[in-house]
């Protein structure tokens, strides 16, 4: 019996006493690229993190000292339960601040820009986008208001919050599942998707008169809209996702002063930029005869309304990418960044290109590399 | 071996089932006519008082004690709990309930924590296939395949029923009351009816905590797991007939659940309000015969209907109400012919030479209300040919399937179905055991090359499946050894240990895959390529302590290392795969004194990741629980034979030092919790 205690039961209980404690996970810094002073100080990127993982994560990208550091958010926050959340979905920095939507977490996460030092949470439910105009913020969001109703549709809305006191003062309804948003002028231009509703898309983009806050009226453009950003001609580009079956992904041109479509661009779209009158777009869309993505990289000049290149990477670097995801250019330098998602779940990359399009750097970077904010001085 | 050393425990624990064990014995005798002790195949069986001893709610619970396995447990009395054997994936099991496959049609994968243990008597996984030619074609089928007994009838002297009642109850606010009833008809028909109720709300109190660098607390919340709530019924009913050489069974199984679905826990989200409701019944049938001499046949037939419903309620989400029916009709035929041995056509008395012959067909349908669903039909015809030599030094079995899959669409707006046929599939096996001049060691080797289909969901599942889906290969190798020896008096009565080391390949595995530029979309594709290099260790030992203690300890040990080697140049290249520890293991220790019985089981599972980049930020930490029980069986009235009614307590505690992990990601398990079951068999 003496023997079955020291050979059994013993090293079962010595096993049971080594189990550690989990260190918040620390940020890993890597050195690429060249040190760069520019007005532009470095850059944050929001990695989505697969649904459910609750892996949504925060690198920094530091231009004086060429350093990438990932994770950033658990070392400068570790207090915070469960770390920054589930699937980020957009990474803004206004007055100071940096505003993360984590939209599996149902929430804005607002931070110092500077420091990444966490401030406060704004609460709302599957939110997806956000803008900003003076003092308020501005945000899409997929949930619908709660009702008890067998034939409840959930309609989607734009809340507002002031940046100040991180309180909601008003909501206003508008399309289903509203994702980008952009505010030009006294309106606010909301790409309703529809994408709970498959087959029955939305196609409109919502007009929001600001001061009153309330909807004017509903541009229609293209089924299941997705981005909208404004040019500094008085356009907005729109992108429509198409139905993934018979009706293409598709870019649009919306002038601002008519309020109606005028003209489109034969480009699919999964992300855009604009820089200057240069609009960036990488595409993946999915073909059934190859069975795999074709993706374009291309460049829109928004003066003339035509594709320039349909291939911004130019040293065939473009092949190592296997799903680009995420786009940004850096209005200083016009350095462009992709993100390769790979297949959601593993850790993603990140590419730096020269302007010309030639590879500059990569880093590897958390799950689902998606949105980039580029921190000023 | 397990068997045998069973019923010595048992025959001299317990009269009642020393009379199972050889009633159980005779039976397989009949059946077989033949001894078959050493398996050609290895086997891993729970059951009888070890099976009991282990403080098991549902069938998931009691396979962890086998070695080579890893569960997929997603926590809670209700929770989704999948097994995995060997890495191979979770499609790959094959599970078989009193002798006919379970089947999923639409996922491939079996929850085998819908299963309870309440009635269930034996569980037998093993590697490759099951040991036995004489055999269904499905049988032939899967990777690994996992064997679930429920309790035949058995009579002791001259009793005509059995009665038994069962309450058990517990944390999670388990209720859980069951009964069964037998009764000998004629001496040659027997039935059985078993019914179960099981409702718990589930909840119960999780911890998360992390530390900074220099251990002081980074972060500490506790907070209560919500949406676990389960309520379940199940019903059972069966007639089981002896014949002269001979035997058959037919019974009807039924089950209605509803659930909730508890959900990831992530950063500001603790509550999950999504449901499941699933009605699952089927009917089934055996017949065994031995139609002349050296030749039996058997028939098997199954009806099942398959009703599952899923609700997201959860309006700030996307709303889901989508609810699926599978049907399955699956019919088989079996034949073996003896042809050298003692009962063959050309006698020889220490030589066997057997061939098997079956064929099965299956038909399966899946209806659902989802938007563009295609409604898919299925035709498997499935033809297994198979032999077995026995000579006294070697055990050779060898076998071919051919698998040949028709599928059918019915797209409501379509006139006309659309057909999909699968190319035709033949996969083979050969397993030798060898038994060489050292008594009871026995060394083994086999080799079997089997594929899964790629499921309606695979293949037809609206946006997400592919057509051109190809079948997943496995290839698997196994080299062991087993030593087993057992004594009828003296201090040590039974020892056993069995070595195993395999080399396993997964190809055309597959994968979900990011389309298109829309959010999450995926393809099926198949694109993974795994490789696993393992080895397994049982080992078990009976000691007699005089004065009626008998004491019994196994241990099972696995190493994995299970490749990803699906993309070149990525950082997954050659990681461990999601889940998989390179190091698990389980050890139980059993003390019979009479009618008491104390049990003691620990399972440690090791540090693992849950992805291929095996990376800081995807490792899982290793866990590791201890569990009590003990019970006593008290006879009550003047008899003390086996015949006298009896009152049966037992007190389990399971997870006694309180840790707090995760099998999966995100799913917090639950801590401490206990059980306590009573019963009364008249």
């Amino acid at each position: 019996m003496k023997q079955i205690l020291t050979y059994i039961i013993l090293p079962c209980l010595l096993l049971t006493a080594c189990r550690t404690d989990i260190p918040v996970t620390p940020a890993q810094e890597e050195q690429h690229g060249e040190k760069q002073l520019t007005s532009i100080t470095g850059f944050y990127l929001l990695n989505e993190g697969n649904m459910g993982s609750n892996k949504s994560t925060l690198d920094y990208y530091d231009y004086p000292t060429a350093t990438y550091r990932r994770n950033i958010y658990g070392e400068t926050n570790p207090n915070v339960p469960k770390e920054l959340g589930d699937v980020g979905n957009d990474l803004q920095i206004y007055g100071g601040r940096m505003y993360a939507v984590i939209n599996g977490s149902n929430k804005i996460e607002v931070l110092d820009a500077r420091s990444c030092k966490r401030i406060g949470q704004v609460d709302i439910p599957n939110c997806r986008y956000i803008r900003f105009r003076d003092n308020y913020a501005y945000v899409t969001s997929y949930a619908g208001p709660v009702q008890i109703n067998p034939d409840y549709e959930q309609i989607g809305y734009v809340a507002r919050f002031d940046t100040a006191t991180l309180q909601i003062d008003a909501q206003c309804l508008v399309g289903f599942q509203p994702d980008e948003l952009a505010i030009v002028g006294n309106r606010i231009y909301v790409a309703n998707s529809g994408g709970y509703r498959v087959p029955n898309y939305e196609n409109t983009l919502s007009v929001i008169d600001l001061a009153s806050f309330t909807e004017l009226k509903r541009i229609p453009v293209a089924v299941n809209l997705h981005r909208v950003r404004a040019d500094r001609h008085n356009q907005l580009w729109v992108s429509s996702r198409g139905n993934y079956y018979d009706i293409p992904s598709r870019l649009y041109c919306i002038s601002t002063q008519s309020e109606t479509v005028i003209d489109s661009v034969d480009a699919a779209v999964s992300n855009i930029d604009i820089v200057g009158d240069s609009l960036y777009l990488c595409a993946t869309e999915w073909s059934y005869l190859q069975m795999q993505d074709s993706v374009t990289y291309g460049i829109v000049d928004v003066v003339s309304h035509k594709l320039v290149t349909t291939n911004f990477i130019t040293d065939g670097t473009e092949q190592s990418i296997k799903k680009p995801y995420g786009l940004k250019v850096n209005p200083v330098t016009r350095e462009i960044y992709v993100t390769d998602a790979k297949n959601y779940v593993n850790p993603g990359t990140v590419y730096c290109f020269s302007p010309e399009g030639v590879q500059l750097w990569s880093a590897r970077t958390g799950d689902l590399p998606a949105h980039i904010a580029f921190l000023g001085k | 071996m397990v068997l045998c050393w069973l019923s010595t425990l048992s025959a001299w624990a317990d009269p009642v089932l020393d009379s199972i064990a050889r009633q159980f014995e005779l039976d397989e005798v009949t059946v077989s006519a033949r001894r078959r002790e050493e398996p050609v195949i290895p086997v891993q069986k729970l059951e009888g008082a070890r099976l009991e001893g282990l403080s098991t709610q549902s069938v998931a619970d009691a396979v962890r004690y086998f070695s080579g396995v890893q569960i997929k447990d997603y926590g809670g009395v209700g929770g989704l709990k999948t097994v995995d054997v060997r890495s191979m994936g979770t499609n790959h099991l094959g599970v078989f309930y009193d002798g006919i496959e379970i089947g999923n049609a639409q996922n491939g994968t079996v929850d085998l924590g819908k299963f309870s243990m309440d009635n269930i008597e034996q569980i037998a996984l093993y590697n490759g296939q099951k040991s036995e030619i004489f055999q269904p074609a499905k049988d032939f089928g899967s990777a690994g395949t996992l064997y679930i007994k429920t309790r035949r009838p058995k009579f002791s002297a001259d009793k005509r029923f059995n009665l038994s009642v069962t309450l058990k109850g517990g944390t999670f606010g388990l209720i859980n009351p069951s009964v069964l009833y037998e009764q000998k008809i004629t001496d040659n028909i027997h039935f059985s009816a078993n019914a179960e109720f099981t409702h718990a709300h589930g909840r119960y109190h999780f911890r998360y905590r992390k530390v900074l660098a220099d251990g002081s607390t980074a972060w500490d919340t506790t907070a209560v797991r919500l949406n676990g709530d389960v309520r379940a019924c199940r019903a059972e009913a069966g007639f089981f007939g002896y014949l002269p050489e001979g035997k058959w069974h037919v019974k009807g199984y039924c089950y209605d659940s509803e659930k909730g679905i508890p959900g990831a826990i992530v950063n500001n989200v603790w509550k999950n309000s999504q449901r499941q409701w699933d009605r699952n019944a089927f009917v089934q049938g055996n017949f065994t015969k031995r139609i002349t001499k050296g030749f039996d046949v058997q028939a098997n037939a199954k009806y099942s209907n398959d009703w599952m419903r899923y609700l997201n309620p959860d309006t700030t989400l996307m709303y889901i109400d989508n609810s699926f029916t599978q049907q399955e009709v699956y019919l088989s035929l079996a034949s073996r012919l003896a042809i050298v041995g003692p009962k063959g056509f050309v006698w020889h008395n220490s030589l066997n030479w057997d061939i098997s012959l079956s064929a099965d067909w299956q038909w399966n349908y899946l209806q659902g209300n989802l938007a563009d669903f295609v409604f898919p039909e299925r035709n498997t015809v499935l033809a297994a040919l198979a032999t077995q030599l026995d000579w006294t030094y070697i055990k050779a079995q060898a076998s071919v399937l051919g698998t040949f899959v028709f599928d059918k669409l019915h797209r409501p707006t379509l006139t006309m179905p659309v057909a999909n046929k699968q190319d035709p599939q033949f996969t083979p096996a050969v397993f030798l055991t060898a038994h060489p001049y050292i008594k009871d060691l026995y060394i083994r080797t086999f080799y079997k090359r089997i594929f899964r289909m790629p499921t309606f969901n695979d293949l037809y599942y609206t946006d997400v499946g592919n057509i051109d889906l190809k079948p997943e290969y496995t290839t698997q190798y196994d080299l062991g050894a087993e030593y087993t020896k057992s004594w009828q008096q003296g201090f040590l009565r039974t020892v056993d240990l069995k070595v195993d080391g395999y080399f396993n390949q997964v190809k055309n595995k597959i994968v979900a895959i990011p389309k298109g530029n829309g959010q999450y979309r995926w393809q099926m594709m198949n694109l993974g390529y795994v490789e696993i290099l393992g080895c397994d260790v049982n080992g078990s030992i009976t000691i007699d302590l005089t004065h009626d203690v008998l004491l019994s300890f196994a241990a099972a040990y696995t190493y994995q290392r299970a490749k990803d080697l699906s993309e070149p140049g990525e950082i997954t290249y050659g990681g461990q795969i999601a889940y998989i520890p390179r190091h698990s293991g389980s050890a139980t220790a059993n003390l019979l004194w009479r009618g008491l019985s104390v049990n003691y089981a620990f399972i440690y599972v090791g540090e693992r990741y849950h992805n291929s980049a095996n990376i800081p930020e995807n490792y899982e930490r290793p866990w590791y629980t201890h569990d009590m029980s003990i019970s006593y069986e008290l006879p009550l009235g003047s008899r003390v034979e086996a015949i006298s009614p009896r009152l049966y307590f037992a007190l389990e505690i399971n997870n006694m030092l309180n840790q707090q992990y995760e099998v999966i990601l995100n799913y917090p398990m639950p801590g401490i919790n206990g059980r306590g079951i009573i019963r009364l068999t008249i």
